[in-house]
C-alpha cells in the first residue's frame, strides 16, 4: 500500500513526544508504551481513523514490550509506523519490532552513553580547566552534546519513516559504526590532556602551594591506577563519597 | 538563602531531575550545567561551575545506560552548587559539604528513581487489559502519570535535599578545621583519581586509544608545569 506524506505537524508531533518516549519507563515494557505514544499521531492516518479497529489494533501492538536507546528508538518510531501505515501483516510487524531492539539499543549506547556523553563531558572539562566562564563552559557543553543528540532524533525518525521495515541497512551509516571509535581516541586526548589542569583550577594554586599541588597530583594518579585495577569491583564515585564523609567528620570534630 | 532563592533552587532541581530520563534527555542533568544553575540560583555561578567541574569528574565514571542503576545526578548538583555559592565567598566546610551532598544526593535520586520504575510497572500491569484493547486515553494517561511522578519525585528530592543539606553545611562552615588549601587539594585529589579512572576505562578498549592517552597525558603535564 502506498502510504502519502505525513502533514509537518505530524512529524513535529511525534518528535516532540519523542523527547519523552522515557515518560513512563518501567520494569514490565520499558519504553513500549512510550513508543506507542509516540506513534500515535501518525496512527490516526488508518483507515478508520482513530475511531476504527486497526487504529486500536495498532495502538495496542506497538505498546508492548519494547527496549531500545531512546536517542535511536526514533528509527523504530519512524519505520513502525510507516509498516503500519502501509498495512505489512501484523506478525511481520511484531517480528520486526522484536529484531530492532537489541541493534538500537547497543549501537546507541556504544555511540552516546559511551563515546558522545563522556567526550562532551571532558570537553567541557577542559574549558573549564583553561580558565573559561561559567556562561562558556554551560553552553558549549549543552550546545555541542545536543547537536548530536538532536541530529540524532531527527535522523531516526527521517530514515526511519523513509525505509519503514527496510531500515536495517541505514543503520550500518559510518558514523554508527565507526563513530565510537574516532569519538574515543579524541577523548582519551583531550580527556588525558586536561587532566593535570582540571587538577590544578580545582585544587587552586594560590591557597594550596606548589610543592603540595605536585604531590597531590601524584597521589591522584596512583589512585586512579587503583581505581583501574579494582574496575568493576570498585565506583570511583562511591569511593569519593565515603572518602569525603571522613574528611568532613573529621575536620569538624577535631575542632 | 532568600525564599526567592530557593524557589529558583527547587524549580532548577526539579527540571535536572525531569531531565534525566524523563524529558527531554539533553543533559541540563549533568553536574556541569545543574551545578552552575544552582550557583546561580544563590548569585554565584563561578563558584556553581567550580563545585560542577568537581562532581563531573565523578560523573563521567557513571553511564546512564537503560534498565541499570546510576546516579541521578540532576537534582542533587543543583543543591549541590547553590550550597557552596550561597556562601559568596569559597569556604572549605560549604566545598566538601556542597560535593558530599551531591553524590549522596545523586545516589538517593538513583534509588527514587529505580522506586518510580517499580511504581510504574504495577500502573502497566493495572492497564495491561486496557492497553490491549488499543485504548487510547489509557496509553496517554499512563504516559502522562509517569511524567507526573517523575517531576514531583524530582521537586520532592530537591526540597529533601535542601533541608537535610543546609544546616549541615553552616555547622561544618563554623567548625571546619582544614585550611581551604588543603581542603580544596584533597577535593582535587580525588575527582582527579576518579576522573583519570573513568577517561581511561571508558576508551581504552579503542584501537590506539591506550597510547594516545598516555601521550596526552604526558603533554597535560607538561602544559601543567608551564602554567
Amino acid at each position: 500500500m502506498t502510504v502519502p506524506p505525513l502533514p509537518l505537524k505530524t512529524h513535529l508531533s511525534m518528535f516532540v513526544r519523542l523527547l519523552a518516549i522515557q515518560g513512563s519507563w518501567n520494569y514490565e515494557t520499558l519504553i513500549g508504551t512510550g513508543t506507542a505514544f509516540c506513534m500515535e499521531p501518525a496512527l490516526r492516518f488508518l483507515p478508520g481513523g482513530k475511531e476504527g479497529t486497526a487504529y486500536r489494533e495498532a495502538l495496542a501492538r506497538e505498546s508492548q514490550y519494547f527496549n531500545a536507546h531512546p536517542y535511536l528508538a526514533a528509527v523504530a518510531v519512524g519505520a513502525l509506523a510507516r509498516a503500519e501505515l502501509e498495512g505489512d501483516a501484523p506478525h511481520q510487524i511484531e517480528r520486526y519490532r522484536r529484531a530492532l531492539c537489541s541493534p538500537l539499543g547497543s549501537l546507541g549506547d556504544r555511540l552516546v552513553w559511551a563515546s558522545w556523553l563522556p567526550f562532551c563531558s571532558v570537553l567541557a572539562l577542559a574549558l573549564f580547566a583553561v580558565g573559561a566562564g561559567p556562561g562558556l563552559v554551560v553552553g558549549g557543553f549543552l550546545a555541542l552534546y545536543n547537536a548530536g543528540h538532536l541530529w540524532l532524533r531527527i535522523w531516526g525518525l527521517r530514515v526511519g519513516w523513509r525505509d519503514g521495515l527496510r531500515v536495517a541497512p541505514s543503520l550500518g551509516t559510518p558514523i554508527l559504526r565507526q563513530g565510537p571509535h574516532a569519538i574515543g581516541r579524541l577523548g582519551a586526548a583531550i580527556g588525558a590532556l586536561s587532566l593535570p589542569l582540571v587538577f590544578h583550577r580545582i585544587a587552586g594554586a594560590a591557597e594550596s602551594g606548589t610543592a603540595a599541588l605536585g604531590i597531590g597530583l601524584v597521589i591522584a594518579l596512583v589512585s586512579a591506577l587503583v581505581l583501574v585495577r579494582l574496575q568493576g569491583r570498585l565506583a570511583g564515585w562511591k569511593v569519593g563519597l565515603i572518602v569525603l564523609s571522613a574528611v568532613a567528620l573529621y575536620s569538624t570534630l577535631r575542632s | 538563602m532568600t525564599p526567592g532563592e530557593i524557589l529558583l533552587i527547587v524549580l532548577f532541581g526539579t527540571l535536572a531531575g525531569f531531565d534525566t530520563v524523563s524529558f527531554p534527555q539533553g543533559m541540563i542533568s549533568r553536574p556541569i550545567v545543574a551545578a552552575t544553575l544552582g550557583g546561580a540560583a544563590t548569585g554565584d555561578a563561578g563558584l556553581g561551575v567550580l563545585c560542577g567541574a568537581i562532581l563531573e569528574c565523578f560523573a563521567v565514571e557513571t553511564l546512564p545506560v537503560g534498565a541499570s542503576r546510576y546516579p541521578e545526578w540532576g537534582s542533587a548538583s543543583v543543591v549541590a552548587g547553590a550550597l557552596f555559592a550561597d556562601e559568596r565567598v569559597m569556604a572549605g566546610g560549604a566545598l566538601v559539604i556542597a560535593v558530599v551532598v551531591g553524590l549522596a544526593g545523586a545516589w538517593l535520586g538513583g534509588w527514587s528513581m529505580v522506586q518510580l520504575r517499580t511504581l510504574n510497572a504495577k500502573r502497566a500491569r493495572k492497564a495491561q487489559e486496557a492497553v490491549a484493547r488499543g485504548e487510547v486515553h489509557v496509553i496517554r494517561q499512563f504516559q502522562l502519570t509517569g511524567l507526573a511522578s517523575d517531576l514531583v519525585r524530582a521537586t520532592a528530592l530537591t526540597l529533601l535535599l535542601l533541608a537535610v543539606a543546609l544546616p549541615l553545611r553552616d555547622t561544618s562552615i563554623l567548625s571546619w578545621s582544614h585550611s581551604l588549601g588543603t581542603t580544596r587539594l584533597i577535593v582535587a585529589v580525588i575527582a582527579a583519581a576518579v576522573a583519570a579512572s573513568a577517561v581511561w576505562k571508558h576508551f581504552s578498549t579503542i584501537a590506539y586509544a591506550r597510547s594516545i592517552f598516555a601521550a596526552a597525558l604526558a603533554a597535560g603535564f607538561v602544559l601543567y608545569f608551564l602554567v
